[in-house]
């Protein structure tokens, strides 16, 4: 587990630490010629253009000296130097980026936008859960009757059409052609301004909708599939012939039995769908730890990468986790731990 | 994982109606894309990022079609190459070229662009005019050509959009209007006194004056743009997006049959030598590939396209990296199955090796599951891709379906209701996964007994 979570971070930083150094690098002599120039006193006090460069040379090496570029990025110290402030959760200072408060403290800026991430794709996982579960066990238990087709069908057709193309053309329909919900998914007002609350939820109405639509057939049609390996069951067979009520069968007795695999399921979506949370994102520019990563990626803000890779990475493993956890939990046949 | 004998499986194929769908588009799909790689010249897609080439094309424009579905007649694109050539020689000679056209429709032509090659020395003067169906004439520009000792060749644009044009129009038709309409140049030259589409014969008229030297056009054409063209229309960089959507159908083909045939024989290999082996090798193998799968994968795409290379090849090669997971631990829980039985031990016993027991004996009773999973994963290799794409961080060399809809998204597309740029791609994507997923499901329920009903 730990393990992983090491693995994934190490090969972060082999992909993107060259390229980092050289951008430290160069902001740096940048930096140094900028100063002289501001100070024209320092450049006339040299004899020869020769002593004046390895003047200025010697600056850049010392700052570079200073900051640790010296080692080269794959240097044991600076791995491990870099590997030890993650784990004791320092994720040093963002380069390029700042959170909306101004703040260029990575964790300040990863708690910023934890929250909304979650809050977005938390909502649309549950909304979906409820409503496939729902759908999905009520086919399930008229296999072969005009609902099951629809939902089987729904459900392959919908996850088909990739969710950011969906998002684009909703914002097409609902927030153009019908001006009912806003196109960017940022709220216009300051976050410390009252009613910021309910603006965010208004600018998450898009984006919600477009999520569920594109989730449930899916997720119904895995819940149908459950079911009717249940509903096969003699349990049930002899339940019915006792002449117990078959909604009264469906949602207490299948549905228990057919829990295990549904939660491990969704577990596992709620963790994958935070990995698309990076394209759907960028769509309805949402606010977030996916839209944040794409800007970090797109300007090499390296800390910020580590960051946003470190809290993914822990999201994913927490749910494959506990998801294990929750099948040993609903079926004690296969408890491992 | 009774042995099913592939005519067992053709035979039950063959009942399944929505394999057979899935097969049908496959088809047609691969039909397209021969029809894209013949009919289209490789060149073309080539020049996909050359603003240059698309230069003759309209701006944005509706698919023609839909002039079938309005009651409104929208401007079509209007090439004209051959015009009607006047000559005079005398001590000042003049060669003018003709252009007439009826235009008939309901809405303004985008603009106008006029693109000649001369062959003169001197300086000679250029005059461009239109005849309106009106009669009043309108000098547009006047202009000399750049002065030359020896013969030289001279190619130029004007577009419609150029100021010098606009205010020519301007000034001389409120003259003729009391005023004019319009802020566009194009407006201005086709409006009538309301401020309404003028119908009829417009003239365009290029001369070309000489004072005693050698002038001679070469090449002469008059581009009316539409606001309309071609089956599928262009977008905001004039590209004709039929051509984009046609070569991006066997791209997609390729990348998804690649990766999903790599990842799915990748998978096999391995999680069949892990479940054969055993023991301490099947232990390693499988943490191993635990820590593959626990990596999250998108962002680590994304990070590997930024850094290393944005190339459609090794995109391909990165999507392997994470997609044999899955298929590797099915596989080897298969394997370990058909490890018990007798024959593989038989032949264990008669001693022979562990790559041609594993080769011979026990993938193929593994192969028509993976026909299915083959089929399976190609759509999720394809979205990703297009997902990648559309990040930006696709091959720009190369017009993927995720690359249209990317360049839909920089220019506003939604926002500017350009229905016809975002909406093709996608279908696009979707018809081709859904095409896959028909087949694979159809296999599925075949080699997998278990799903039948």
């Amino acid at each position: 587990m730990f393990g992983v979570l090491l693995v994934t971070l190490l090969l972060t930083i082999m992909l993107v630490g060259s390229n980092m150094d050289t951008i430290l690098k160069q902001g740096i002599a940048y930096q140094v010629r900028l100063e002289i120039t501001e100070n024209p006193g320092i450049a006339e006090s040299f004899a020869s253009i020769k002593e004046f460069e390895s003047f200025v040379q010697d600056q850049i090496d010392q700052r570079t000296e200073a900051l640790g570029l010296d080692n080269p990025w794959y240097s044991p110290q600076r791995i491990g130097l870099t590997m030890y402030k993650i784990l004791i959760l320092d994720f040093g200072n963002a380069t390029f980026l700042t959170s909306d408060s101004g703040s260029s403290n990575v964790g300040d800026i990863l708690l910023e936008k934890i929250p909304r991430t979650v809050l977005l794709f938390t909502t649309a996982t549950i909304i979906i859960s409820v409503i496939g579960i729902f759908l999905g066990s009520l086919s399930g238990s008229k296999v072969g009757s005009a609902l099951d087709r629809i939902t089987a069908s729904f459900a392959v057709i919908s996850s088909s059409f990739p969710v950011w193309w969906i998002g684009m053309l909703m914002i097409f329909l609902f927030a153009f052609t019908y001006q009912i919900f806003p196109a960017r998914a940022t709220p216009s007002i300051l976050p410390t301004e009252s009613g910021y609350i309910l603006a965010l939820l208004y600018h998450m109405a898009l984006p919600l909708i477009t999520i569920v639509l594109i989730g449930f057939g899916a997720w119904a049609y895995l819940v149908r599939n459950f079911m009717v390996g249940v509903m096969q069951e003699d349990f049930i067979t002899a339940k019915k012939t006792i002449g117990i009520d078959k909604s009264k069968i469906i949602y207490k007795h299948a549905l228990k039995n057919a829990a295990a695999p549904i939660i491990t399921i969704l577990a596992l979506s709620l963790s994958g769908s935070l990995g698309g949370a990076i394209i759907t994102e960028a769509v309805f520019d949402w606010p977030g730890m996916g839209r944040l990563y794409f800007e970090a990626i797109s300007v090499m803000d390296l800390p910020i990468i580590i960051g946003a890779t470190y809290v993914l990475t822990v999201l994913f493993l927490i749910s494959i986790f506990t998801a294990d956890l929750l099948y040993g939990y609903f079926d004690p046949r296969v408890k491992t731990l | 994982m009774s042995g099913i004998t592939y005519s067992e499986i053709k035979e039950e194929f063959l009942k399944n109606k929505i394999g057979l769908i899935g097969i049908g588009i496959l088809a047609s799909l691969v039909i397209l894309s021969g029809i894209a790689v013949i009919t289209i010249p490789i060149d073309t897609f080539k020049q996909w990022n050359n603003p240059n080439h698309w230069i003759s094309y309209p701006k944005t424009s509706l698919p023609a079609w839909t002039n079938y579905l309005t009651a409104e007649k929208i401007p079509e694109h209007i090439i004209m190459e051959n015009p009607i050539t006047v000559s005079q020689e005398d001590t000042i000679s003049v060669t003018s070229h003709q252009f007439n056209v009826n235009f008939v429709y309901d809405d303004f032509p985008n603009d106008f662009i006029y693109e000649f090659t001369t062959e003169y020395s001197g300086s000679p003067l250029l005059q461009i005019s239109i005849i309106r169906p009106d009669q009043s004439k309108i000098l547009l520009l006047s202009t000399s050509l750049p002065y030359s000792e020896t013969i030289n060749v001279h190619h130029e644009r004007f577009f419609s959009a150029d100021n010098i044009i606009k205010k020519n129009a301007q000034i001389q038709l409120a003259k003729i209007n009391s005023e004019s309409y319009g802020i566009l140049g194009e407006e201005i030259i086709f409006a009538d006194n309301d401020g309404h589409v003028l119908k009829g014969n417009y003239l365009f008229l290029v001369n070309l004056y000489g004072v005693e030297e050698y002038v001679k056009i070469l090449d002469s054409k008059l581009i009316l743009g539409g606001k309309t063209f071609g089956i599928m229309g262009t977008d905001e960089l004039r590209r004709d997006l039929a051509v984009g959507l046609l070569w991006g159908t066997p791209l997609a083909l390729f990348i998804g049959i690649t990766v999903a045939v790599g990842s799915v024989i990748m998978g096999l290999i391995y999680g069949v030598y892990a479940g054969f082996k055993g023991k301490k090798t099947d232990d390693a193998l499988m943490r191993f590939n635990d820590v593959i799968y626990a990596l999250p994968a998108l962002p680590f795409l994304i990070i590997l396209a930024v850094t290393i290379s944005n190339s459609i090849f090794l995109m391909v090669g990165f999507l392997l990296i994470f997609s044999w997971v899955g298929i590797a631990k099915v596989s080897r829980s298969m394997a370990l199955q058909i490890k018990t039985r007798q024959y593989v031990e038989a032949s264990k016993v008669m001693g022979q090796t562990n790559s041609k027991i594993i080769f011979k004996h026990i993938i193929p009773q593994l192969l028509p599951y993976t026909f299915a999973s083959i089929a399976i994963s190609v759509p999720a290799a394809i979205t990703t891709e297009a997902g990648l794409s559309f990040l930006g961080l696709g091959d720009p060399t190369f017009p993927t379906w995720g690359q249209i809809l990317h360049d839909a998204n920089t220019y506003g597309a939604a926002a500017r209701g350009l229905w016809w740029w975002i909406i093709p791609p996608g279908i696009a994507i979707a018809i081709t996964g859904l095409a896959f997923v028909f087949i694979g499901n159809a296999l599925d329920t075949i080699v997998n007994p278990k799903l039948k009903k």
